[in-house]
């Protein structure tokens, strides 16, 4: 890594531009959701976000409420929401239902999907349903120095044009790549980068018609709404939390932003 | 909320409804396959591996040996020995240190300066005497093996030991009838019970989380294993040689810890064939990579967030409790005082259960704290026992220099191996302190579990109790 001290020059390591809010956080211009399996670094990103000190440890299902904290970067505050990690968002164990709920109606400004460099594939299952549900993201390749312990590359320019997010490289217990993360973070919040996430379409033609015949009912209900498509599939499923959001009207806020904490 | 959009929701529902009756019972897994299909190319385009590298053999070496079938138990003993070992061992010299400071140095220069200063006699009783001397005891006595124990502990679980623990005892509590993440809670008992408590939330089903949290307080906890440690160095360490003492003693320990893992699955069991009916659900437990612990940060977090915490949570209890010994030392009902009362009342039927009053008495006092269960014995055993030139007179906790003299006052007050072993299975089978009850209770909500997890382990330890004796008795002979 020598390239990386010229990196000291770019305006992304402007380390002064940080301040970590503990915390304080009153006055928030963005909320970033921290989304991920578990046992993939969230807290220790958590923590090197906030400078807040949330336990961390090596084993999955550690944090089993959602911690908050805040820092603020270019004069704008921003609140982080560490959610509890899970390997999938489709089932309804208490933890699933707090990070889908959070991300579906707290709707953050960024979620940062923490992932496992070495185990990319099964990290994915959770990253793609994720980007069903909202389209600002940041990927966090976290755990690159296991990466490169296990002899492995991974190749973050393809990465991130397949999934529409940027995709930033980070070893978080060394403190690595967070920087260009809050970049990444400020560029996705801002509108600066303008995130055109992966929606999986690989289904039958039968689901695929059943899932365009009612997100068109749902585009007529609850217009403005953003992820139709994943709405339509969760009720095709019967998911019970979407329908009460149907039956309450709590789905048609989401469009008006309402629910924003 | 009255929405007046009702009507075209309820035919927005039914319209998925009868879609999802065209598509079948597929759907889900099909879905699911989609995405992790999708997940498979993305990750096939964008990983690049270079061979199969030499430390993933390596860490699956590791995985067999402490998973195996045969190795993996007595490995996990062997670690839990060590700790213990190590934490007995290292706490010896920094505690009595601090015992001198606080204790032997401060307490007469506290109550010089009361004197001096005219507070009554009953004022400095209670607040240096009783307030003061158990915040002293609790420190002197938790500090040191907290802040080698929690760090120890720490790291194992930073290594990513804590999983493969869980792994070894999944199927034991799956045949119990509770959660495989159970273990995991367990171990988290060890060090604090109210944090295992909270720890349970990791378990989805309600009802397996409910035999969690009323199985948790059978992990031997950070504030009990010190009565553990002395008890077992003076009744059962003594037995043999001074050499083999603290290796006996430690063991003895680890009995006792391997016996409340034991209670754990028993009672979870057993909640599970009658009033926790039902199935164990199934979860998928990922053995995290082995990754190289960042000592310092470790033994940072784990002092401040976790051995300050606790610590500063046994002050604040030992405070008051501290006030209350001094109280029932000190008041007196004609002759005797409160204590001698209730010592001398309770003695019969405390005997049956191979238990004595000033037993029962202490683990009463001692409910807000389990550290200040130990001062409290030997002062109530001087009080009760009418000894001289021992202590610092009534209501005064102290814990004396050698163990021998503690031997001595415990053998005095009519103490014997049976006591002491007796001791040792209450400490391990009694209600919750007072902040894990409390956590029990925000935890479930219901105020019947909260008793129920409050009451069921001190008559397990009654019974237990009993048994003990009345065979004991039984070979002896009488």
């Amino acid at each position: 890594m020598n390239a990386s001290h010229n990196c000291e020059n770019c305006p992304v390591h402007h380390r002064e531009n940080l301040i970590r809010l503990g915390i304080a956080m009153d006055r928030v211009d963005y909320v970033v959701a921290l989304a991920g399996n578990p046992n993939t670094g969230k807290s220790t990103v958590f923590n090197n976000l906030t400078g807040l000190r949330q336990h961390t440890g090596n084993w999955p299902g550690k944090t089993v409420v959602r911690a908050e904290g805040g820092f603020s970067y270019r004069e704008k505050r921003y609140k982080v929401v560490d959610l509890p990690g899970t390997y999938s968002l489709l089932s309804t164990s208490t933890d699933e239902e707090v990070a889908r709920d959070f991300i579906l109606f707290g709707r953050p400004d960024v979620t940062v999907i923490v992932v496992d460099a070495t185990r990319l594939e099964r990290n994915l299952n959770l990253t793609l349903q994720i980007l069903e549900i909202t389209d600002r993201a940041v990927l966090c390749l976290n755990l690159m120095d296991e990466a490169r312990r296990h002899r492995m590359e991974v190749d973050t320019r393809t990465l991130s044009r397949e999934l529409g997010i940027p995709v930033i490289p980070a070893a978080a217990r060394q403190k690595e790549g967070m920087d260009e993360l809050i970049a990444a973070i400020e560029e996705v919040a801002s509108g600066t980068f303008v995130c055109k996430p992966h929606r999986t379409t690989n289904r039958s033609a039968k689901i695929n018609h059943a899932i365009q015949v009612l997100s068109e009912k749902l585009a007529q209900q609850f217009p403005g709404l953003p992820n139709l498509n994943w709405v339509a599939l969760r009720l095709l499923e019967g998911d019970q939390s979407i329908i009460n959001a149907v039956q309450s009207g709590e789905l048609g806020q989401l469009e008006t932003g309402i629910l924003q904490p | 909320m009255e929405n007046p959009n009702k009507p075209s929701h309820d035919a927005l529902l039914s319209l998925a409804n009868n879609l999802r009756w065209d598509l079948g019972v597929n759907l889900h897994d099909a879905v699911i396959e989609s995405i992790y299909e999708d997940a498979s190319r993305i990750a096939r385009n964008a990983v690049h591996k270079e061979g199969d590298p030499a430390t993933y053999t390596l860490e699956r070496r590791i995985d067999q040996l402490v998973t195996s079938r045969w190795l993996g138990f007595p490995m996990m003993f062997l670690m839990l020995a060590l700790v213990f070992w190590l934490t007995v061992a290292g706490a010896n010299v920094p505690s009595g240190l601090l015992a001198n400071v606080l204790v032997d140095a401060l307490h007469p220069l506290l109550k010089n300066a009361a004197g001096s200063v005219g507070m009554p006699w009953w004022l400095s009783g209670v607040l240096i005497d009783g307030a003061y001397l158990s915040m002293a005891w609790v420190i002197s006595v938790m500090l040191p093996p907290m802040a080698i124990f929690f760090p120890l502990f720490t790291l194992l679980e930073d290594l990513g030991y804590l999983p493969r623990v869980a792994f070894n005892m999944d199927s034991l509590f799956r045949k119990a009838g509770a959660h495989g993440k159970q273990a995991l809670t367990l171990s988290m008992g060890f060090g604090c019970n109210a944090a295992g408590v909270i720890a349970a939330r990791v378990i989805d089903s309600p009802r397996e989380r409910l035999i969690a949290i009323i199985t948790n307080n059978f992990s031997l906890c950070n504030g009990r294993w010190p009565t553990q440690i002395l008890i077992a160095t003076i009744f059962i360490g003594a037995l043999l040689l001074p050499t083999l003492a603290g290796v006996v003693s430690a063991g003895a320990v680890v009995g006792i810890a391997v016996l409340g893992i034991g209670f754990s699955l028993a009672v979870s069991w057993a909640l599970s064939q009658t009033v926790l009916k039902g199935e164990a659900s199934a979860f998928s437990l990922e053995l995290p990579p082995y990754r190289p612990p960042r000592i310092w940060q470790t033994l940072y977090t784990s002092l401040v967030d976790r051995t300050l915490f606790v610590l500063w949570r046994a002050v604040v209890f030992a405070v008051p409790a501290g006030v209350v010994i001094w109280l029932v030392a000190n008041l007196h009902m004609g002759e005797l005082s409160l204590a001698e009362h209730f010592i001398y009342w309770a003695n019969p039927l405390a005997l049956v259960f191979g238990l004595n009053g000033v037993i029962l008495l202490a683990y009463i006092i001692a409910i807000p704290a389990n550290e200040i269960v130990i001062p409290t014995v030997l002062m109530l055993t001087v009080v009760s026992a009418g000894m001289t030139g021992e202590g610092a007179g009534a209501g005064v906790m102290f814990e004396l220099e050698s163990i021998e003299d503690t031997a001595q006052i415990l053998q005095a007050g009519g103490w014997t191996l049976l006591t002491g072993i007796n001791l040792m299975l209450f400490s391990l089978l009694h209600n919750p302190c007072s902040t894990t009850i409390y956590t029990i209770y925000k935890e479930t909500k219901s105020l019947k579990w909260t008793a129920v997890a409050t009451f069921l382990p001190i008559v397990l330890g009654l019974a237990v109790c009993f048994f003990v004796t009345q065979f004991w008795y039984l070979f002896q002979g009488g």
